[in-house]
């Protein structure tokens, strides 16, 4: 068993974990070619995602055994149709990102430290989204929580230095809750592989007990509504190049893993009440986000803010898994469309505050109108945010809107439209003194390409518009419980 | 084989109770060299859970102690970069605490 696997090669499962890890590897050892070597990185990345996206479309999900070694014994890597969906939006965003950061960091004395953090970061959400097993997907997630608190951190300075703290002491909290649902698992059906553990488990005391502790633990890891606290001093202090990476992706690292757990251990737990329990708690996050969104005055704290509330609406994915078969797909898809959306305003985000020298909202509007490309990035991501036609955004919540309505569950269509109106609010608050007649000044030098990466990705959340039913069909080839949804 | 069940019982209580206060302690002192050690007996509540699991009634699974073993190298790192990130924290804001509203400006 263990020579078939060998002689079997590298799978696309297996690349797509290296090639970020080795990438991490030579930027820490040759600190000053990291902008390059990210590059490199980025594409054959985008390239190896590919690769397993299209084998997943043509061929099904693969299951790849490490070291020849099969499920019981070893740990398996399952690129489905959910992970190599999750794994191209981060492939995609993350390419912008570092062509973005390529300008951003530029010749800094520290910008080494960046891009071995970046890469991996990368490296271990690969890793997660690819991950069959309850160990090794807390391994991942703890990988995760280091190198984004430590991107944090990397802004110096007492704001964001506490705000790192937090995060990380909450994400330990977080990350403990969820290995104790595992020991507990383990305990019980001696099994630590998903798919084998789907087949294992019995709805009981133990298993109710598992899911609120690994789902508890994940929500704040989410930021999902009472537990949302860290969430807007955190990105909103970190770096601008780093921004866009933790609110556009790592957020989503920790609801996937929400999503996969219950697809495949918890199907049977889920109930309607828990499904209202889990929507309101996601239309109270889409409320209060939005309204604090209102009231921030600088920036960066009003994007994140923003995220606070985007978040409420992954919590649908419950009363949407209940009522309509394959209903998560729709969250999924608002996932990629705001992951699109919010890299792009932080993003732009970053380039005003570097170009103003601060980010006093009320003061950017001669900023915004003398870096029109930026404030025209902005705009196109605001639109997707609050779901504008010729956007992901738009057929994401009209997705959502139907998802819904088709599954006579028509309340929660009543949540994404009023959050989009308040999401129409704050962004038109956002924006407008930008239209207003008045002067223009470029402020302070921009290296050019974190202009034209942010238009870029900007571009991306309009063509992902296009790609609603390819997105949709490579997520039917997702492997779930044998009760699956 | 009675008494077996019992110490397994006895790891899995205090497990549980090492959890429960570690949880306490992260949430309720203000001081963060007691969070992160709070952070520490959280893991090994964990771990004692985990130990549990190795004991059966004839044979001793050995995957417990491997999880548990990279269990306390995951804590170990997560330590060193909380205790790290606390210096920093104590050096730029002169207190190892984290303040009760974050300021604005």
């Amino acid at each position: 068993m263990p020579i078939a696997g060998l002689t079997g090669g590298l799978s696309w499962a297996a690349l797509i974990v290296i090639v970020p890890l080795v990438g991490a590897l030579l930027t820490g050892l040759w600190p000053r070619a990291g902008g390059w070597v990210a590059l490199v990185v980025a594409l054959l990345t985008l390239g190896t995602t590919l690769g397993g996206a299209l084998h997943v479309w043509w061929q099904g999900p693969e299951i790849h055994a490490l070291g020849g070694w099969e499920a019981p014994l070893g740990i398996a890597l399952v690129l489905d149709g959910l992970a190599a969906f999750m794994l191209l939006l981060t492939s995609v965003v993350g390419l912008f990102v570092t062509l973005y950061a390529l300008g951003y960091v530029g010749r800094q004395e520290r910008s080494g430290r960046f891009w071995v953090l970046w890469l991996w970061l990368w490296a271990a959400m690969n890793a997660l989204y690819l991950s069959g097993d309850v160990f090794n997907l807390y391994v991942t997630l703890e990988l995760v929580v280091l190198a984004s608190v430590a991107l944090v951190a990397l802004a110096s300075g007492g704001p964001a230095l506490v705000a790192s703290m937090r995060y990380l002491l909450l994400s330990l909290l977080g990350s403990l809750a969820y290995l104790m649902g595992v020991a507990l698992l383990y305990g019980a059906y001696g099994a630590l592989d998903l798919i084998t553990l789907a087949e294992q488990v019995t709805p009981g005391h133990l298993l109710m007990m598992v899911a609120a502790l690994m789902t508890v633990g994940l929500m704040a890891k989410t930021a999902l509504f009472p537990l949302h606290g860290w969430l807007a001093p955190g990105h909103g202090s970190a770096p601008a190049a780093a921004s866009p990476i933790l609110s556009a992706l790592v957020v989503k690292v920790s609801f996937y893993l929400m999503l996969r757990l219950w697809l495949t251990l918890f199907p049977d737990l889920a109930t309607p009440a828990l499904g209202v329990l889990m929507g309101g708690l996601g239309g109270a996050a889409v409320i209060w986000g939005g309204i604090m969104a209102m009231a921030a005055d600088r920036l960066k704290p009003f994007v994140a803010y923003s995220t606070v509330a985007q978040v409420g609406y992954l919590a649908l994915f419950f009363p949407f898994m209940l009522a309509v078969p394959g209903g998560w797909r729709a969250v999924v898809f608002f996932a990629a469309a705001h992951a699109c959306a919010k890299a792009t305003v932080f993003m732009a985000a970053g380039t005003l505050q570097r170009a103003a020298g601060h980010d006093r909202m009320s003061e950017l509007a001669d900023v915004m109108r003398g870096r029109p490309i930026s404030s025209f990035a902005m705009g196109i991501a605001g639109a997707g945010l609050v779901g504008l036609p010729f956007t992901g955004g738009f057929i994401a919540k009209w997705l959502l809107v139907e998802t819904a309505i088709a599954g006579d569950v028509w309340p929660w269509a009543v949540v994404v439209v009023v959050g989009g109106l308040l999401a129409g609010a704050y962004v038109f608050r956002l924006l407008g003194p930008a239209f207003l007649a008045g002067r223009g000044s470029p402020g302070r030098p921009i290296a050019g390409i974190m202009e034209w990466s942010t238009l870029g990705m900007a571009l991306v959340s309009i063509a992902l518009g296009f790609a609603g039913a390819a997105s949709l069909q490579l997520l039917d080839a997702t492997v779930t419980g044998p009760g699956g949804l | 084989m009675i008494t077996e069940n019992l110490v397994g019982e006895i790891y899995l209580v205090c497990g549980a109770l090492l959890f429960v206060l570690g949880v306490h302690a992260l949430v309720v002192r203000p001081h963060l060299l007691v969070k992160v050690l709070a952070v520490n007996i959280m893991g090994s509540g964990v771990f004692m859970v985990l130990l549990t699991a190795a004991s059966g009634p004839d044979l001793i699974d050995p995957v417990p102690h491997a999880l548990v073993i990279t269990g306390i190298v995951v804590a170990v790192c997560a330590s060193a970069v909380a205790l790290a990130l606390m210096l920093k924290v104590r050096a730029a804001t002169g207190q190892a605490r984290l303040p009760s509203e974050a300021p604005e400006d």
